[in-house]
């Protein structure tokens, strides 16, 4: 066994847990860790130009690999900086792990120089915290940390690091496994409980797969495809299930609720069983709860029993992995022995319906001579990159004509914050994607006010050499909350429309970037395809029409079938 | 097929439930469960906290109130912390529940019989006199503690602490 000083034992189990890159930004109380790092050399660490900047870096690594981000900073105000991140990735339940430096434990509580109860302010958005106080305990609170994050229904842990706890000495012994008696996510569904299900299925007559973010953070795309092909059932997909079936399936309808299709909107509004997978019947997706699906049976899986019977009653809970419960219920499918043509043929009212609304409202925009409209700028986008992008978002209208009109049909290859809907979130994000995957077309879809939010990323990008591509939909306004203003507050445009914004295309000069503008419609596909090719960080500015709205909307508190169309 | 509706309309009255929770004695464990319940807007009405004879372990026993899908979201949400090692929502069998006030009551010449007659009938013990107070102590169940302090306001109660509600499952009677 061997004595290592706690500095030392972060960089061990970062190096026994598969880390390869850190997002992060130093400080007084958490030089100790840096210097340890550094004198290891084995942990790429990523410099960025604010501690949300890396949080939000460590979110998009983890999301678009499936592994657990990390992120470090500073006491204090370094630690208050990473908590938006934070937020983000609890609402979203991705697995992250942030390392905070605090002041010496003798000085905890004495409002010492930028101490703060960083573990205090993260309880409610961690999955767990831990201020270490011992450091004889800090390996295993190292091993927990990345179990924890990792596993079940995944989520950030914070561990908070006081400056002397790291330069004091102990056995580091880094268990290679670990059992908590407290923390047992079950995993394995009920047999009894898929076979329920079974009986539901057969007995419906109008099903419908809803599939959230659960099915991309387990792995169960695959899977969540089977099921759907064997008994040719619809599919919607909330904004976190977006690729986890695929975009350009004939049996998806595209994603459901505020923003959701026409289709899939009237198809959970009229259906008879709700298979719901790895999602959490969320407010933007059920409208007004009282209206929403009366007709239907639920069945529910979910690794988190606390999302089963939340919003919703719930016929068959099914608590567990996602794939394994998917696996198991595709078995009995196969052992049933229907052939799909069997359930299609039962299905086809159904399927006749749900196109009669696809062809009665699809998802669509009016094009407007002269003037480039968002929409357009996703669908070329989508041609050009064939779809084979890593898209992260900004928060906004950006995000949802992002998710209306690219058709993902890959899990992680879309990033953006859904549960916390973070302004800020995909630049760095996008980020963190590239550092994982350096030969991958990277682009964030970003609103002209989103982007301003995490901007100084610019230069951490340019440090790292990563051509991440940025797309600004530049339309001067926060177009999401204009377009509520426009609708819901007698187009009283409060504090929405900025006066000054920065020319995006000289500031990507500044920055040693490469900009590009369009301002008319025959330009777009000129400019993506210029800057898509670029080997460098780029800037694609698009001016788009300014009072451009996302239709369909569901207005907030309304029935999911009182949609406000093109 | 049951439809599915607003969970949160109160198709129940709430009821009272007393809820046995093993934690992880660890720092925060605590704070976590209350954070829980303030930031998710159910209610404690008594929360009593006490080592077990595990040192690793404390127990706490957690008074609320709901219908049957909060005091559901309730237990899962509890079980959801890392901390949290059991909840038994006790209320649910038969069970015993206790709670322990000690009451300073005035009792000046007039009143000092009366007080202690009161003790008798309620089994009550007096753990401290002075010349113009009685201190009791009384344990029972809350039914009971509010009885004793209805009966003693009128003769002037100066100063009351309770401990919260305990309780304990009943073992089976049948083998
Ligand atoms: C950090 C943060 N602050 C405020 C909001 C509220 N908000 C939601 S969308 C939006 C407008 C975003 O504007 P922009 O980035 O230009 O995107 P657009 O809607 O115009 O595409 C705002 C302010 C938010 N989601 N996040
Ligand atoms: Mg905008």
């Amino acid at each position: 066994m061997t004595k290592l000083p706690g500095k030392q034992m972060v960089v061990e189990a970062l190096k026994r847990e598969g880390v390869d890159v850190v997002f992060g930004f130093p400080g007084g109380a958490i030089i100790d860790v840096y210097d340890a790092m550094e004198k290891d050399g084995n942990i790429k660490h990523v410099l960025v130009r604010h501690e949300q900047g890396a949080a939000h870096a460590a979110d998009g690594y983890a999301r678009a690999t499936g592994k657990v981000g990390v992120c470090i900073a500073t006491s204090g105000p370094g630690a208050t900086n990473t908590v938006t991140g934070i937020a983000t990735a609890y609402m979203d339940s991705i697995p992250m792990v942030v390392f905070t430096g605090q002041v010496p434990t003798s000085l905890i509580g004495n409002d010492a120089f930028q101490e703060v109860d960083i573990v205090g302010i993260t309880r409610p958005c961690t999955k767990h915290n831990y201020l270490v106080k011992d450091v004889h305990k800090l390996p295993t609170i190292l091993k927990e940390a990345f179990y924890i994050a990792g596993s079940g229904r995944p989520g950030p842990v914070l561990i908070d690091l006081p400056k002397d706890i790291q330069n004091q000495v102990a056995e580091f012994d880094y268990p290679d496994k670990i059992k908590l008696r407290s923390y047992n996510p079950v995993v394995e569904p009920h047999t009894r409980q898929i076979e329920r299900a079974f009986k539901l299925i057969e007995k419906s007559k109008q099903p419908i797969i809803y599939a959230g973010g659960g099915v991309i953070i387990a792995n169960a795309h695959k899977e969540l495809r089977k099921l759907a092909e064997a008994i040719y059932a619809p599919v919607t997909m909330t904004l976190m299930g977006l690729g986890g079936f695929p975009g350009t399936h004939e049996q998806s309808l595209g994603m459901l609720g505020m923003h959701g299709t026409y289709c899939a909107n009237m198809a959970m509004a009229n259906t008879d069983l709700i298979i719901a997978v790895g999602a959490r019947f969320d407010d933007r997706v059920t409208g007004k709860i009282e209206a929403f699906a009366p007709n239907a049976s639920i069945i529910h899986i979910d690794i988190d029993p606390t999302s089963i019977q939340k919003n919703v009653k719930v016929d068959v809970p099914i608590v567990g992995d996602c794939r394994r419960a998917l696996k198991k219920l595709v078995k009995v499918i196969e052992e049933d022995g229907r052939p799909p043509e069997v359930w299609k043929e039962k299905y086809q009212p159904w399927w006749d319906q749900i196109r009669a609304w696809n062809k009665r409202h699809p998802l669509t925009y009016k094009t407007e001579p002269g003037v480039i409209k968002p929409q357009y700028v996703i669908e070329k986008l989508y041609e050009l990159t064939k779809g084979k992008a890593i898209v992260t978002t900004e928060v906004g209208q950006n995000q949802m004509w992002t998710a209306q009109f690219y058709k993902f049909d890959e899990p992680r290859t879309l990033l953006t914050s859904g549960g916390l809907g973070t302004m800020g979130y995909g630049f760095p994000a996008a980020i963190g994607a590239q550092m994982a995957f350096p030969d991958k077309l990277v682009i964030d879809v970003a609103g002209d006010g989103s982007i301003q939010m995490n901007i100084q990323e610019m230069a951490t990008a340019m440090e790292q050499k990563l051509p991440v591509k940025i797309i600004i939909l530049n339309n001067q306004f926060l177009g999401m909350v204009r377009q509520w203003q426009e609708l819901f507050y007698d187009r009283r445009y409060a504090a929405t429309e900025f006066s000054v914004t920065p020319d995006f295309v000289k500031l990507a000069e500044a920055y040693g970037a490469k900009g590009f503008r369009a301002t008319k419609p025959e330009e777009v596909e000129d400019t993506l395809k210029k800057g898509l090719e670029t080997d460098c960080l780029t800037i694609m500015e698009f001016a788009i029409a300014r009072e451009e709205g996302v239709f369909p909307m569901v207005p907030a508190g309304k029935a999911t079938t009182e949609m406000l169309l093109v | 097929m049951a439809g599915p509706y607003f969970i949160k309309i109160q198709e129940f009255l709430p009821m009272k439930h007393t809820l046995s929770v093993l934690v992880e004695n660890e720092p925060g464990a605590l704070s976590r469960i209350t954070g829980l319940f303030s930031g998710r807007g159910f209610n404690i009405e008594s929360l009593c906290v006490a080592p077990t004879l595990d040192h690793t372990m404390s127990h706490l026993t957690l008074v609320t109130s709901g219908d049957e899908y909060i005091i559901e979201q309730i237990i899962k949400q509890l079980n959801r912390l890392v901390d949290v090692y059991k909840v038994v929502d006790v209320s649910e069998g038969e069970f015993v529940e206790r709670e322990m006030a000690l009451i300073k009551v005035k009792a000046e010449d007039e009143t000092r019989a009366e007080v202690l007659r009161m003790c008798d009938i309620f089994r009550c013990k007096v753990v401290d006199v002075s010349p113009k107070t009685y201190t009791i102590e009384v344990t029972g169940p809350e039914s009971k503690l509010k009885a004793v302090m209805e009966l003693l306001k009128p003769i002037g109660i100066k100063e009351i602490t309770r401990t919260g509600t305990i309780a304990i499952q009943r073992e089976k009677k049948t083998l």
